[in-house]
């Protein structure tokens, strides 16, 4: 039986926590909701983008001379997986479920026979990985120093895979990242961006105005499709950090109220010993009293 | 009423401009154009340069842009451009950084794609002037 003393100190240590992890949630609180709008803001561009792409991509997609980006490079036998985590813990499972997503799929290319390259994007998803496909990796981004996610970050990520594609190190390109479906539900995505994939448009859909392309339809693709994957590693980002916020946030609820439930107990303890002491005292007491 | 169009300016952060506007003078790369309500539908790529938006007010707002494209048909046009500035003072801070890379990136090339980044090096001063 722990001590009255003991006690006491250990309510004060559960209460401090208590105060900690509920000044986390606020502050992801208040992430979450910049996050968000700047995921909101984004949206427009991502969407007209997307929308132009499709449509020239089906314009253009069955042609000869398409290019590299879109018709990919004949091959599939090297994969190169972005993996987008965090770069601080204590999100809940918002890391775990990207990196399990992303061990599906090395090992299901593994098994297949392909060669699978990584590009780590914020250090937890790294540390979870090292362990089993440390091999892999071929490049890491550190994200820690950002404060405000930008466009040229993303920008960043894109040129470095373009120039790797251009080498030709790999064939096939996914991301792995985290979908932002409320506050307390994220999906774990894998997106192959290159070569780009489209939805294909709604049947019966209004397929718009028959537009000219200047200078060409081929040139105006070119130029985009470097732009597109920027978007949409850009895009990406945006939606893991709204997902890292909001699943901090709800991992931060959770211990906020488990620590409540914690100081109850342990006070319902604390009472009780302080009580059985009171108890004993008296005893000893009147025992003595009575021996007189 | 007709004789205006929808007019959208959005930057892959956020939209920048959104109004209704009477015409619109863009810098595609085939050459400057003038699109006002009514035009044909077309998609053009953008050099650097300037768009410059007249709205319904008669009121005259340009923005640098760094390149992207515009999609353009009767009733709307829309600018998506990677990097636009409003302000020319804080502008210029940002577009002198730009064109430093490009610079650096022109002198690196070559080929081909040397011409492509000495072409946009020199698009990218003669709208720096055009901002003075």
């Amino acid at each position: 039986m722990p001590s009255l003393k003991d006690l006491k100190n250990r309510i004060d240590s559960v209460k401090s926590t208590r105060k900690i992890t509920k000044a986390m949630q606020m502050v992801a609180a208040a992430k979450l909701r910049r996050a968000q709008d700047a995921a909101e803001s984004a949206r427009p561009y991502a969407e007209r983008m997307q929308a132009v792409m499709s449509g020239l991509a089906a314009a253009v997609g069955a042609s000869e001379g398409a290019p590299r980006l879109l018709a990919g490079t004949g091959s599939n036998q090297v994969h190169m997986l972005v993996v987008m985590t965090s770069e601080r813990g204590l999100c809940g499972g918002f890391n775990s479920t990207i990196v399990r997503a992303a061990r599906l799929k090395i090992d299901a290319l593994l098994a297949e026979g392909k060669t699978v390259k990584i590009i780590t994007v914020g250090k937890k998803g790294r540390e979870q990985l090292k362990r089993d496909y440390k091999q892999y990796f071929v490049d890491h981004v550190d994200m820690s120093g950002v404060k405000k996610l930008g466009y040229d970050d993303a920008a960043g990520i894109a040129d470095d895979l373009l120039a790797r594609y251009e080498a030709g190190e790999f064939d096939v390109c996914t991301i792995f990242f985290n979908k932002f479906l409320s506050v307390i539900s994220q999906e774990p995505q894998v997106k192959q961006i290159i070569p780009a994939t489209f939805e294909a448009p709604e049947e019966g859909a209004e397929s718009g105005a028959l537009y000219d392309y200047e200078p060409s339809e081929e040139g105006v693709l070119a130029d985009l499709l470097p732009r597109g994957i920027s978007t949409q590693i850009f895009t990406a980002l945006l939606e893991n950090g709204a997902s890292e916020e909001g699943a901090r946030m709800t991992a931060m609820d959770n211990a906020t109220r488990n620590a409540g439930e914690m100081i109850e107990k342990l006070t319902i303890e604390f009472n009780r010993s302080r009580q059985a002491v009171i108890t004993n005292e008296l005893i000893e007491i009147i025992s003595g009293a009575e021996a007189l | 009423m007709a004789n205006t169009m929808q007019f959208d300016l959005v930057s892959p952060e956020k939209r920048l401009a959104s109004l209704e506007a009477t015409q619109v003078q863009i810098p595609g790369s085939e050459g400057d154009m003038t699109v006002m309500a009514e035009h044909a539908p077309v998609i053009t790529t953008l050099r650097p340069g300037l768009v410059k938006v007249t709205g319904a007010d008669g009121s005259e707002t340009s923005f640098a842009v760094t390149g992207g494209f515009a999609e353009i048909n009767a009733e709307s046009m829309s600018v998506l451009a990677e990097r636009a500035y409003v302000g020319a003072a804080e502008s210029r801070a940002a577009l002198e950084g730009f064109l430093e890379d490009a610079r650096k990136r022109a002198a690196e090339a070559t080929g081909d794609t040397r011409d492509v980044a000495e072409k946009f090096v020199a698009d990218l001063v003669h709208l720096m002037e055009a901002m003075e």
